[in-house]
């Protein structure tokens, strides 16, 4: 299944993929930024909005949530 | 009986000059703030201009990091068009300034809480009611009789109300600042680079910030994004022209250069600032607007108490203040945005070509202005002017 990832440790919480999701799928507090998959629709617009590409939209192997 | 009359969600310079004239105007006010800090980090290339500063406070000299003398604009195959002389504007330390704005709102009666991160909204009968928010992993809640929202370009209060404020990829720019050492730049003189090469939809700014520093960054349009990262094309930049310079300070964010929202206001809720998209769309620049926002936002609400009515209707009066004094101004400057949007490198080429063929002792804004629109569309004219007042 294709997801949006946030790559570890890079995301600087500018909020900028917040301001551009379309269904409010994206929760952003002072230091955690949070894409709720149940609302996600896989649109890719934060990947591409995102000023230092710490977005990504990938398969989601299973052995990968576990460590998410 | 509320635990407050006003909550005012973020505290940068929209929230706290709504802060400021709500508690000035007698509320019962309070500022939640997501950070630990008021004014940082600075998402912000800093710039403001003197006169815009000027209709809402006396400039602090503890706010300058440069005072602005000249403007230059650099086309795509570098030709460079500088304007003479003349007390433009200011590099602020956006620290220091939002600080000094959010204590005016304090000193003004407002209370402000940091670390307090809002994730709901209250509702009573259909009507916002106040505010759920977290501190320090605790849920609590606020209920107020108005609740602003100046939570940015991330706002989701608006969202919560039922507001629509997702930004379309094409009224986004998505920008990166270096704040640097040890760059050789003129201390007075604010640069804007065009073109497709350094910032495609969007432009490269240098703004000096004394002994030697400078912020260094630059924004792509959302809808070119995809292709280009602003972060990659800062790096080449960098590499290129300022290859000594070290890193202070590196930080992204969103700019909303689009119009201002249709609806930002509900019953007991206004948003202001970049959150209702008050920022200017051919510029960038927010910090005047939402100053402007804030203070017409705070004002209602302080009315809104006093009157008992916290209707959306009577919100109304908030909606038209802005229209009289920016609104209009605001909706020409994005069909400006737009038309630009449309000029290619060869024709912004062509323009810088015929502006510097002005003497430089007569590059006054408006001579360039002038030039400019004989050569291309008057549409040029307005960037100037919208540029000038930042």
């Amino acid at each position: 299944m294709i997801m949006i990832h946030i790559k570890e440790n890079k995301c600087d919480f500018c909020g900028t993929c917040v301001a551009v999701c379309p269904v409010d799928a994206i929760e952003m507090a002072e230091a955690d930024l949070k894409i709720i998959h149940e609302t996600c629709i896989d649109c890719d617009i934060c990947v591409w909005i995102c000023p230092i590409d710490v977005l990504e939209s990938r398969e989601n192997p299973e052995e990968e949530v576990v460590n998410d | 009986m509320t635990d407050f009359d006003v909550v005012v969600v973020g505290g940068g310079p929209a929230g706290s000059m709504a802060a400021w004239y709500a508690a000035k105007g007698g509320a019962k006010t309070i500022i939640l703030e997501k950070d630990r800090d008021i004014g940082y980090p600075v998402r912000c290339g800093e710039a403001v201009s003197d006169a815009g500063l000027r209709q809402f406070v006396e400039p602090e000299p503890n706010w300058i990091a440069a005072s602005i003398s000249n403007i230059r604009m650099v086309s795509p195959n570098g030709t460079v068009i500088d304007t003479a002389g003349q007390a433009l504007g200011y590099v602020l330390h956006r620290r220091i300034f939002d600080y000094d704005i959010a204590n005016k709102a304090v000193q003004a009666g407002a209370h402000i809480l940091t670390k307090a991160y809002v994730t709901g909204l209250l509702f009573d009968n259909g009507r916002v009611s106040g505010v759920e928010y977290e501190y320090l992993g605790e849920k609590r809640t606020l209920s107020a009789k108005v609740v602003i929202g100046a939570d940015g370009v991330e706002s989701r209060v608006g969202r919560w109300a039922g507001l629509r404020t997702a930004l379309k990829l094409r009224d986004t720019e998505s920008c990166v600042q270096f704040s640097v050492a040890n760059v050789d730049v003129d201390p007075e003189r604010i640069d804007f680079y065009v073109g497709h090469n350094y910032a495609p939809g969007g432009y490269l700014w240098v703004f000096p910030k004394g002994d030697g520093k400078a912020n260094i960054g630059l924004g792509v349009v959302g809808s070119e994004a995809k292709h280009y990262k602003a972060i990659d094309l800062l790096n080449r930049f960098m590499e290129k022209e300022f290859p000594n310079a070290s890193t202070l300070t590196m930080i992204c964010g969103g700019v909303p250069v689009a119009k201002t929202l249709k609806k930002y206001t509900a019953d007991g809720i206004m948003l202001t600032g970049d959150a209702a998209r008050m920022v200017n769309p051919v510029t960038g620049g927010g910090i005047v607007s939402g100053m402007h926002g804030g203070k017409l936002a705070g004002t209602t609400a302080a009315e809104a108490v006093e009157a008992g009515d916290f209707s959306e209707k009577f919100f109304d009066r908030y909606v038209k203040g802005w229209n009289k004094a920016g609104g209009e101004d605001h909706a020409r400057l994005y069909r400006i945005a737009d038309a630009v949007d449309s000029l290619s490198d060869p024709d912004l080429d062509d323009i810088a070509a015929s502006l510097s063929k002005v003497p430089q002792e007569k590059r006054s804004l408006l001579k360039i202005f002038t030039t400019a629109a004989k050569k291309r569309p008057s549409i040029l004219i307005d960037v100037a002017r919208a540029f000038a007042g930042f």
